[in-house]
């Protein structure tokens, strides 16, 4: 009989163990405490009319449903050039899947499916790249390598994505420290993904090939701010030269953490920069909580070589089980096995990330691996899916367990009953060990799962389909030529222009810096209004109503041009906005009609203000001076829009 | 040896590796005007340029740093890769069939090659078992590799030393024969071993891949347990080709030697049975006859090897406006056999035909076969059949031209009596002229037309 575990006692209990602190009470002592240790990978799209190497269209989407022909593929293992087998390789082969790609003709040739070589590389990417490495700082390669980086999870038909190195040592400026760049590199993007259950995982084929670069930082971001901070940078970087993509999945990134004592963990397909910090700062602590696992097991068991699992199939009726779920699976003709893990008692439930426990990381494993849906795990230790006392002290019976065990149950078609418990009992023999290197896939509430072993160098080899591509000398100079000014220096300008800071995440993402520049030289408009009018009532608008396919931000240097001819206030800008961001092909003399403005003098203007002053004294509000402006203003605020800086009509109404 | 130091290097790179002393799979460290840069210096392939040294960085890319840069190098250390497919032996399962399987080069196994850059075939039982162990379930394998040449590279004498080589085997009592081969000229060979081994008591499977072994997604290993699983279980004791039937990783097609051809350059379902349909579908759990008549598995040994073949025999593919002296030039340079490949029902132009009359007076033998691919020659439909019949072109049915080369060499190699050339010609062996064609014998179905595309959406193709 094994001691009874209160599960979320046990939880709180470990959580409190390990020092876990919330985000927000989180301090640099807390992660210099843990070893904070964070790097990034961040992809981006380039805005190319076609693909890497084929000449599909790029940026052509289509829904799950539209599709002309479907092709299946199984994924094998192979060597990579040092003659090794990669680990990732090795578990995506055991899950067995079925890879079912969806095919439009429109966005896929028979490049994409595998069915024919490369053509060449497309030069606007690979353009492209190069000026971004230039910015990024990086030794540019004076030869491109086609490499193949094995990807058997199926999201490439080939079961390799073709990638190159442009630029390898460069460095980007943040705030308050240098943080040094790896690598760069052009790849191929992946297939979208439709669907993935049991061993059935289904893929869309418009995205895959498109080209994408991926930049890659050393892991010397100490806090998860910073990491956020970083990975704008290199967004932003990459926006500035205005031929990226943009919009949802255009840009992605890859959070690679770890903790003292811990080991590379890297979690995938960041969607939104927002939510890095919440998912850094989680998995830093997952790992020091694996930590502390490995700590109690040493305790507990003596021998870690010789450790094994045991397990026994059983039936619902053979330990009284009422769970409806194993009930009805069993019905279903599922099997239900019994395992008994010696010495784990109080280690299923220890915290591992906020309202997770160890368990969880078995149950994740069994789903990947063994491609058992969830639920598909249950326990006297588990938070959800929980066994009743008596069951689970059936259960330490029939498994003849001892004080110091602890037992779940799971359940699965008989077929994943062996990978499973062969998944189980490599899981558990990990956690001797500490935090298994893996990837994993993030949550908008700052949780992970375990997503795949993480790969190593050995899934690279060369793409003996195509030829090195030499880069001279003379092509990088002439590249040179055309490239933006630094993320950093931008910043700087928008500091002394005197633009809020509160704007610069808008401005910069949107690579907005250059038309505040243009407009301010050419058109002599202040550069902090400029900055405002963008960064806050662009963004508001862009927030609140919905934007025409034809918007283009040039039009807003077109917009100024024209107050500026017809003399009239910048202010109005701020009205016709919303309308220009809805109909960007309306005249502005229209936009002007439709906001009923008129054109006034000075005078005209200013003429009523001694009558509305006598006319406040009639309404019912409180007579302060102050009152009485504001008043004032607002009798004649839609009148001076455009004619008349406010600011000006305000000072005419103090003074009269 | 000084060659092997530095791999693939010639020229301005060379000198250079030589001068700072950083030999091949040496760790080198780099200054050039671009940066540094570190890493494994890696072999560099043959053709490629004498401006560049390769080198593996240490995220297992490979970059090339441009010599024109370089303003420093050092090597820091030394490792040598490698490649090597894990070996391990071949078990022997009781009551599973004995299979051998005969190398000939190709991409069905193969590994990197630094000289070109291309891959090249590695082969052996261990490694094969190392790579594809599901073929442990299906038979009891044998390996030889008979020689190691790119398909393209094939040729009569190749053809006359694995008849041979089968031959040997079937008497030895092999229950099944798998041939590894590359797979551009896999149907020049199907056909010369249809000729060369008759009447075979087992099945003599050729088999490829379109995708070579070392990507994820190569047909190489799916092929191989179709092939395997055919030579060693099916009733079909032919000489066939097995290759994918859909290009998805569903089934295979066992084709008939004789009417198989390479449709597609890149296509993983690039074999096709013409005029005619396969002969089974296959997959790793069962063999789903297509044609019922074939010639079955038997427990004798009585295989005829006939290793002949002639190499005075030629093709001729016509073209509109074709000189008569291209024919010339072949009768002059002593080519006894043609094989005229013609337009339509087995047509050419009449300027041609002096020279039909000449080559004929030599005593050449031509023979008709169609550009269409499908159909038969037909040439008492028009004149000028007629006048080509009359000046010797004897018409060959439905044999495809491919295969009228193979076997008008493989007949020369035996006589030169025009009637008995003619007699051999046109007795079909194994199918390779039909009496009839199906109606399912031509399906090339034309994308687009609305029919067609519901079709492809739901049956993978």
């Amino acid at each position: 009989m094994s001691k009874s575990i209160d599960s979320r006692k046990n939880y709180e209990k470990t959580k409190k163990e390990i020092g876990y602190v919330a985000r927000k009470d989180a301090t640099q002592k807390d992660y210099d405490r843990i070893g904070f240790m964070s790097g990034l990978e961040v992809h981006q799209q380039l805005n190319t009319k076609e693909k890497l190497f084929c000449r599909c269209p790029a940026g052509v989407f289509h829904e799950n449903d539209d599709y002309d022909a479907e092709v299946i593929r199984h994924m094998r293992p192979t060597l990579s050039e040092l003659g090794e087998y990669d680990g990732t390789a090795l578990m995506e082969f055991k899950t067995r899947k079925e890879i079912i790609y969806k095919i439009n003709n429109e966005t896929a040739c028979t490049y994409e499916v595998d069915d024919t070589p490369p053509f060449k590389i497309d030069k606007e990417a690979l353009e492209i790249a190069i000026e971004i490495s230039l910015l990024s700082k990086l030794n540019i390669v004076g030869e491109v390598h086609i490499t193949r980086k094995q990807y058997l999870d199926g999201s490439i038909p080939t079961g390799f994505q073709r990638t190159a190195i442009i630029g390898v040592e460069g460095e980007i400026q943040l705030k308050n420290k240098k943080i040094r760049l790896i690598q760069l590199s052009l790849e191929e993007d992946s297939c979208r993904e439709i669907s993935d259950i049991g061993h059935t995982r289904v893929y869309k084929t418009d995205r895959l090939g498109m080209p994408l670069i991926e930049t890659v930082t050393y892991p010397e971001f100490v806090n998860p701010d910073e990491v956020m901070e970083g990975c704008n940078y290199i967004r932003f970087l990459n926006r500035s030269t205005d031929k990226v993509r943009t919009g949802i999945g255009a840009g992605r990134q890859d959070v690679n953490v770890s903790c003292k004592g811990g080991t590379r963990v890297e979690i995938k397909g960041v969607a939104h920069t927002k939510w890095i910090p919440e998912l850094t700062h989680n998995e830093c602590f997952r790992q020091w909580a694996l930590l502390n696992v490995r700590k109690k097991l040493k305790e507990s068991v003596s021998n870690s070589k010789k450790w094994k699992i045991s397990s026994k199939e059983i039936t619902c009726a053979e330990i009284g089980l009422k769970n409806k779920i194993v009930i009805e699976a069993e019905n279903n003709g599922e099997k239900v096995v019994a395992v008994n893990l010696p010495g784990f008692n109080g280690i299923l439930s220890h915290f591992t990330q906020p309202g997770k426990i160890f368990l969880d990381e078995i149950s994740d494993r069994l789903k990947v691996i063994a491609c058992i849906e969830k639920p598909n795990i249950a326990s006297f230790e588990a938070l959800e899916n929980k066994l009743s006392k008596s069951e689970s002290e059936k259960l330490a019976e029939v498994l003849k367990a001892k004080e110091k065990d602890a037992q779940f149950i799971f359940w699965g078609p008989e077929d994943d009953i062996k990978t499973a418990l062969e998944t189980i009992e490599e899981r558990c023999i990990m956690a001797f060990e500490g935090v298994p290197n893996e990837t994993r896939k993030s949550f908008a509430d700052g949780s992970t799962i375990f997503e795949r072993v993480l790969p190593g160098a050995d899934r690279m080899y060369p793409d003996t389909d195509s030829a090195p591509i030499p880069l001279q000398n003379s092509y990088i100079e002439s590249l040179k030529k055309d490239i933006p000014m630094d993320v950093i220096d931008r910043m700087e300008q928008m500091k002394k222009w005197g633009i809020p800071e509160d704007t610069f995440t808008y401005l910069l993402k949107n690579n907005l810096v250059p038309l505040i520049e243009r407009i301010n030289k050419e058109l002599k408009v202040d550069a902090k209004f400029l900055g405002t009018i963008l960064g806050h009532r662009l963004k508001y608008i862009e927030g609140h109503y919905n934007k025409s396919v034809d918007f283009d931000y040039k039009i807003i240097y077109a917009l100024f041009k024209y107050l500026k001819s017809q003399k009239l206030d910048f202010g109005i800008a701020r009205e016709m906005l919303p309308i220009l961001y809805q109909h960007p092909k309306m005249e502005f003399e229209s936009v002007l009609t439709s906001l009923k403005f008129k054109k006034r003098n000075k005078e005209e203007l200013t003429a009523p203000i001694g009558f509305l002053k006598e006319k406040f004294k009639e309404t019912g509000k409180k007579k302060t001076k102050e009152n009485e402006i504001n008043w004032v203003m607002g009798e004649l605020r839609k009148q001076a829009v455009g004619n008349l800086d406010l600011k000006d009509l305000r000072k005419q109404i103090e003074n009269n | 040896m000084k060659d092997d130091l530095f791999q693939g290097y010639k020229g301005k790179a060379l000198e250079l590796l030589k001068k700072y002393n950083v030999r091949v799979w040496g760790q080198a460290m780099i200054d050039t005007t671009r940066g540094q840069f570190n890493g494994t210096v890696l072999p560099r392939a043959e053709n490629d340029d004498d401006q560049h040294i390769v080198l593996k960085i240490e995220t297992g890319y490979n970059v090339g740093v441009d010599i024109s840069t370089i303003t420093e190098m050092k090597e820091t250390g030394f490792k040598k890769a490698n490649y090597k497919i894990p070996e391990k032996d071949f078990p022997y399962t009781e009551n599973l069939p004995s299979v051998k399987l005969f190398g000939t080069g190709g991409t069905i196994a193969s590994r990197l090659d630094y000289r070109t850059g291309a891959v090249i075939p590695a082969f052996s039982p261990g490694e094969l078992y190392g790579a594809v162990p599901e073929l442990a379930d299906i038979c009891n394998l044998t390996t030889e590799k008979v020689f190691a040449v790119f398909s393209e590279n094939m040729g009569p004498e190749q053809y006359k030393k694995l008849a041979i080589a089968i031959g040997k085997e079937i008497e030895n009592g092999i229950e099944g024969i798998v041939i590894g081969h590359g797979t551009d000229t896999l149907h020049h060979t199907s056909a010369a071993l249809t000729y060369m081994v008759q009447n075979s008591p087992v099945p003599i499977v050729l088999v490829g891949s379109q995708r070579s072994s070392d990507r994820p997604s190569s047909d190489a290993a799916l092929n191989l347990m179709h092939a395997m699983h055919a030579a060693g279980h099916s009733d079909i004791a032919e000489v066939m080709v097995c290759m994918f039937g859909p290009t998805s990783d569903e089934f295979g097609l066992l084709h008939k030697g004789t009417r198989v051809r390479k449709m597609h350059s890149s296509y993983r379902s690039t074999f096709r049975t013409i005029g005619d349909t396969p002969l089974a579908t296959i997959d790793r759990k069962k063999i789903t006859p297509i044609k019922k008549n074939y010639n079955p598995r038997r427990k004798d040994r009585n295989v005829t090897i006939k290793p002949y073949f002639s190499d005075k025999v030629t093709m001729m593919y016509y073209y509109p406006g074709m000189k008569p002296d291209t024919l010339d030039a072949l009768v002059d340079n002593g080519y006894k056999g043609i094989v005229i490949v013609g337009t339509g029902l087995g047509h050419v132009n009449k300027e041609l035909y002096p020279a039909i009359k000449r080559a004929a007076a030599k005593g050449v033998h031509m023979y008709m076969t169609l550009q269409t691919i499908w159909g038969y020659v037909h040439m008492f439909v028009y004149d000028t059949g007629r006048d080509l019949m009359a000046m010797g072109i004897v018409p060959a049915g439905n044999m495809l031209p491919e295969v009228a080369f193979i076997k008008l060499g493989w007949v020369l190699g035996q006589t030169d009596d025009p009637e008995e050339v003619k007699e051999l010609m046109l007795t079909p062996i194994n199918d390779d002229i039909t009496k009839r064609e199906p109606y399912n014998g031509y399906l090339v179905y034309q994308g687009g037309i609305p029919e067609v595309e519901e079709f492809i959406r739901k049956v993978h193709k």
